[in-house]
C-alpha cells in the first residue's frame, strides 16, 4: 500500500535496509564492477579490439586513396568490381557507397592488413560474414583497423544499415586465400 | 475551482481536469499503439522470408513508421497519463495549469499527425532514427519537434502539479514512491527532451535549406542522447507502476524505502550515458569515452535495475507472505492472481523485461562484445524484450486497472482480457528469442531482401537464420494477435462496457466532465502516510523474501553463464585491433 502512500516513517532514509538487500547489492555490485573490468582487460589480453585510429575526410579525397590502391594492385574482375590483392601488411581501402562495397579485396590468411573505411555518401554497415564483424561507416570519417583474416575462405560484406532503396544489393567481398 | 470525484472501488481521488486529460492521452497513446501494431505485422510478414509480403520501398516506409508510432508516440503519450495519475490522483491535488496541458496535448497530436503524414508521403523513409545525411521531408522533423514541445509541456505540468500539492499540503511527510519513480521519468525526460532539441532543430533547418552540413557523426552521438534516454523514461515509468500494481493488488509497502528511492536516484545520474550504445563501432571515438559511458560508469544503473528486480517482486512475497502464503519458496507466487491480467501482464513484463532485455542489452552494450552484434536483428529483438514486452506489456497491465478506476467501465470481454497477456507475451518472447539467433547468425537488421535478390554479388545466409526468422514471424503474428486483443478489451470497454457508478461515456471524457454530481469541489482529505508496521521477518535467516532471492540468484546465473558465452563467441573472429 505504501508504494503509493507517503512512507510510514518520516525519517525513512534512516530505516535499517534489510539483511537480504543488503547481500543482493553486495552480489550485484560485484558482477557490475566485474563487467566493467573486463571491458579494459580485453584491451589488454584480447584478440578483438577496435583501434582508436580515425581521421575526418571527404569522399574526393578517400576515392582518390581507394583509386591509387586499385590501380597499382588490380589482379582481376568480377561482376565489373575489380578485385585488389594488396602485399601483407600494407594499407588496404575499402569504400562504401550506394549500393556497393569497393573494391573486392583478396588477402592473405595469417597476415595483417590495416584496413581503412569510409562512406561516400550515407551511412552503412560493414558487415563480415560469415564471420560477424560489424562496424559502422559514418561518412567524412576514415576508420582505420588492423585485421588479421585467421580464416580462408570468400566472405562477403553485406550492409547492414539501412540506406536507401536499394540497401538490399549492397555486397562486397574479400577473399582470403592460404599462402 | 477544482472538483473533485472519488474512485468507489479504488478510493483514488481524480480531478476532473486531469482526470480529462488522462483519458485523452491515454485513448491517443492507444491510437498509435494501433497504427504501430498494423504496422508491426507489415514488418514481420515481411522479414518472414517465405512471406515477403511487402515491396522494398512500402517495407521501409512502414518500418519507419512502425518505430516512431510504437517507440515514440504510444509510450510517451501514456507516459504524460501517468504523470498526471502519479502526481494529481496520488496526491490528491489538483493539476497544475490544466489548460498548457492541453495545449501540450495539441502539440502532440499536431506533431504526430504532421509526422505520420511525413512517412505516408514516401519521402521521409529514413527509418525512426534518420541517421542525417539522409535527409526526410521538413515536416518529419517539425512533427517530432512539436511532439517534444507538448511532452516538455506535461513534464513541467507534472513539476507544477508537486510544487502545488507541496505547498497545499495535500499530503503528509514525502512524496510515495510511484510518484518519486514518476519524478525519475520526468527528469530523464527533460533531459531527453533537450538533447533532442540539439539535434533536430538543426536537422529540420538543414532539412529546409538554412543550414549547409551536418556532421554525421555528431548526428548520431546527439540523437542517441535523446534516442536511448527516451528508453530511460520508459524503464522509470515502468518500473514505477510495477511498484503501484503490488501496492493496489497485494497491498505491498517497499522492502526499503530507501533502497527503491536510491535506485531510481542512480537511473537519474547514470543512465543518460547509454547513447554510447549506439556507437561502440563507430570511427572517431575513443575507447575510454565508450567503456566508461557504455557502462553508465561502472554499470551504476545496471545496479539500480538489478535492485528494482529485487525488491519489485521482493516487496510482493512479503506482502503475500503475511497473509499467509507461506509454503515453501514459491506459494506466495503460485497463489498469486494469474487469471487477473493486471498481475500476469505485470509479472510476465517484469520476467521478460529481466531475464531477455536486461542481459541482452547489456551483453551487447559490452565495448568489444558489440562488434559481433551491432546493426544485427538481435539489437531490435533487444529492444522489443524491453519495450514491447517491459514497457508497453506494463502499460497493457496498468489499462486494465485504469478501465475501471479511470473510465469507470466494466471490462468488455473480461475471458479475452485474462487471455491476453500471455498471447502478447508467448508470441513476443518467441520472436524474441528467435531474432536472437537469427542475428547471432548475421542477419541484418532494417533489412529487406535476406536472399538479395538483383545484387551483382551474391551471398546465403544459412539455412537456420530461414528457419529462425520464419519461426520469428510466427511469433511477432501472435505478438500482434495478443496487441489486438488489447485493443479489442480496451475500446471494446469504453464502447461497451457495462456502466460503472458516477461514469460517463468516453467521449464525454475529452474535457467534458462526467455527470455532475460525480464531482464536489470538496478538498479530498490529506493523504495519510502509509501505516506503521511492527518489524516482522517472515521467511528463514532473516531473508524476508527467499524466493525472490532465489529468481535473482536464477537471474545472474544466467547473466554470468550468457556474458560469458558471448565473450567466448568475440574471440572466435578474425583478430582486430
Amino acid at each position: 500500500m505504501s508504494t503509493f502512500l507517503p512512507p510510514s516513517e518520516r525519517n525513512w532514509w534512516s530505516t535499517p535496509v534489510g539483511r537480504q538487500e543488503v547481500v543482493w547489492i553486495g552480489i550485484a555490485l560485484v558482477w557490475c564492477l566485474i563487467m566493467f573490468v573486463m571491458m579494459p582487460y580485453w584491451h589488454i589480453y584480447g584478440k578483438q579490439n577496435l583501434s582508436n585510429e580515425a581521421y575526418q575526410t571527404t569522399p574526393a579525397h578517400y576515392q582518390a586513396k581507394v583509386d591509387q590502391m586499385v590501380a597499382k594492385y588490380k589482379i582481376g574482375e568480377e561482376s565489373g568490381v575489380p578485385i585488389v590483392k594488396p602485399p601483407a601488411g600494407s594499407d588496404v581501402y575499402m569504400l562504401g557507397r550506394l549500393w556497393q562495397w569497393y573494391p573486392i579485396l583478396e588477402l592473405e590468411k595469417n597476415q595483417s592488413y590495416r584496413l581503412h573505411l569510409s562512406s561516400m555518401d550515407w551511412n552503412h554497415g560493414f558487415s563480415l560474414q560469415p564471420v560477424n564483424i560489424n562496424l559502422q561507416i559514418v561518412p567524412g570519417y576514415e576508420m582505420v583497423l588492423t585485421v588479421t583474416p585467421d580464416t580462408s575462405g570468400e566472405f562477403t560484406v553485406v550492409c547492414n544499415e539501412f540506406c536507401g532503396i536499394g540497401h538490399h544489393l549492397m555486397l562486397g567481398k574479400i577473399y582470403v586465400k592460404e599462402n | 475551482m477544482a472538483q473533485f470525484r472519488v474512485c468507489p472501488d479504488s478510493g483514488f481521488f481524480f480531478d476532473k481536469s486531469a482526470e480529462s486529460l488522462m483519458k485523452a492521452n491515454a485513448v491517443a497513446g492507444a491510437v498509435s499503439l494501433l497504427i504501430a501494431g498494423i504496422l508491426a505485422l507489415g514488418v514481420i510478414l515481411t522479414r518472414w522470408q517465405e512471406v515477403h509480403l511487402l515491396p522494398a520501398d512500402l517495407f521501409y516506409q512502414v518500418l519507419t513508421a512502425h518505430g516512431i508510432n510504437a517507440l515514440i508516440f504510444w509510450i510517451i503519450f501514456f507516459e504524460i497519463a501517468v504523470l498526471y495519475f502519479a502526481s494529481s490522483t496520488l496526491l490528491r491535488t489538483r493539476l497544475a495549469a490544466p489548460r498548457w496541458a492541453w495545449a501540450g496535448f495539441a502539440l502532440m497530436i499536431v506533431g504526430m499527425v504532421m509526422n505520420n503524414i511525413a512517412v505516408w508521403q514516401g519521402n521521409s523513409s529514413v527509418m525512426m532514427t534518420s541517421y542525417a545525411p539522409m535527409q526526410a521531408a521538413p515536416h518529419f522533423y517539425l512533427g517530432l519537434i512539436l511532439f517534444a514541445v507538448g511532452a516538455l509541456i506535461g513534464c513541467f505540468v507534472f513539476l507544477g502539479t508537486l510544487v502545488i500539492a507541496r505547498d497545499d499540503r495535500t499530503y503528509e511527510g514525502s512524496i510515495p514512491l510511484v510518484t518519486f519513480g514518476a519524478l525519475t521519468a520526468c527528469i530523464i525526460a527533460i533531459f531527453t527532451i533537450a538533447s533532442g532539441a540539439i539535434i533536430l532543430v538543426p536537422t529540420f533547418l538543414w532539412s529546409i535549406g538554412y543550414i549547409g552540413h551536418i556532421d554525421a557523426a555528431m548526428y548520431r552521438v546527439i540523437w542517441w542522447a535523446m534516442g536511448h534516454s527516451s528508453q530511460q523514461i520508459n524503464v522509470a515509468a515502468h518500473v514505477s507502476i510495477w511498484y503501484l500494481i503490488v501496492g493496489v493488488l497485494f497491498n505491498a509497502r517497499p522492502m526499503s524505502e530507501k533502497v527503491s528511492r536510491s535506485a531510481f536516484l542512480l537511473y537519474i545520474l547514470f543512465l543518460q550515458l547509454a547513447s554510447a550504445h549506439h556507437i561502440l563501432v563507430d570511427p572517431g571515438i575513443s575507447s575510454e569515452w565508450k567503456v566508461f559511458n557504455t557502462s553508465y560508469a561502472m554499470y551504476l544503473a545496471v545496479l539500480a535495475s538489478m535492485i528494482h528486480g529485487l525488491t519489485v517482486p521482493g516487496s510482493m512475497e512479503v506482502a503475500q507472505r503475511a497473509k499467509g502464503y507461506t509454503k515453501g519458496m514459491f506459494e506466495w507466487l503460485r497463489k498469486a492472481p494469474w487469471g487477473n491480467p493486471v498481475f500476469s501482464g505485470f509479472f510476465l513484463s517484469l520476467i521478460i523485461f529481466g531475464f531477455i532485455g536486461g542481459i541482452t542489452g547489456v551483453v551487447m552494450g559490452t565495448e568489444q562484445i558489440n562488434i559481433i552484434i551491432h546493426n544485427t536483428i538481435y539489437v531490435p529483438a533487444h529492444f522489443h524484450a524491453t519495450v514491447a514486452v517491459g514497457t508497453t506489456l506494463t502499460f497493457m497491465a496498468l489499462t486494465y486497472l485504469l478501465i475501471p478506476v479511470l473510465f469507470r467501465r466494466a471490462l468488455f470481454l473480461p475471458w479475452m482480457a485474462r487471455w491476453q497477456p500471455y498471447v502478447f507475451s508467448a508470441g513476443m518472447t518467441l520472436m524474441i528469442l528467435f531474432m536472437l539467433g537469427a542475428g547471432t547468425l548475421g542477419v541484418s537488421r532494417r533489412h529487406w531482401d535476406m536472399d538479395f535478390t538483383g545484387a551483382m554479388l551474391s551471398f546465403e545466409y544459412p539455412g537456420t537464420a530461414y528457419t529462425m526468422m520464419a519461426v520469428a514471424g510466427i511469433g511477432g503474428v501472435l505478438g500482434v494477435l495478443g496487441g489486438a486483443m488489447y485493443l479489442i478489451v480496451t475500446v471494446g470497454s469504453l464502447l461497451f462496457g457495462k456502466k460503472l457508478d458516477e461514469s460517463a461515456g468516453l467521449f464525454q471524457g475529452f474535457g467534458v466532465p462526467l455527470a455532475a454530481s460525480s464531482y464536489n469541489i470538496i478538498q479530498p482529505e490529506r493523504l495519510p502516510m502509509a501505516p506503521k508496521l511492527a518489524v516482522e521477518e517472515h521467511g528463514s535467516a532473516g531473508f524476508e523474501a527467499p524466493g525472490t532471492f532465489a529468481l535473482a540468484m536464477a537471474l545472474l546465473l544466467c547473466f554470468v553463464v550468457y556474458y560469458f558465452i558471448n565473450w567466448d563467441y568475440l574471440s572466435s573472429v578474425w583478430p582486430l585491433s
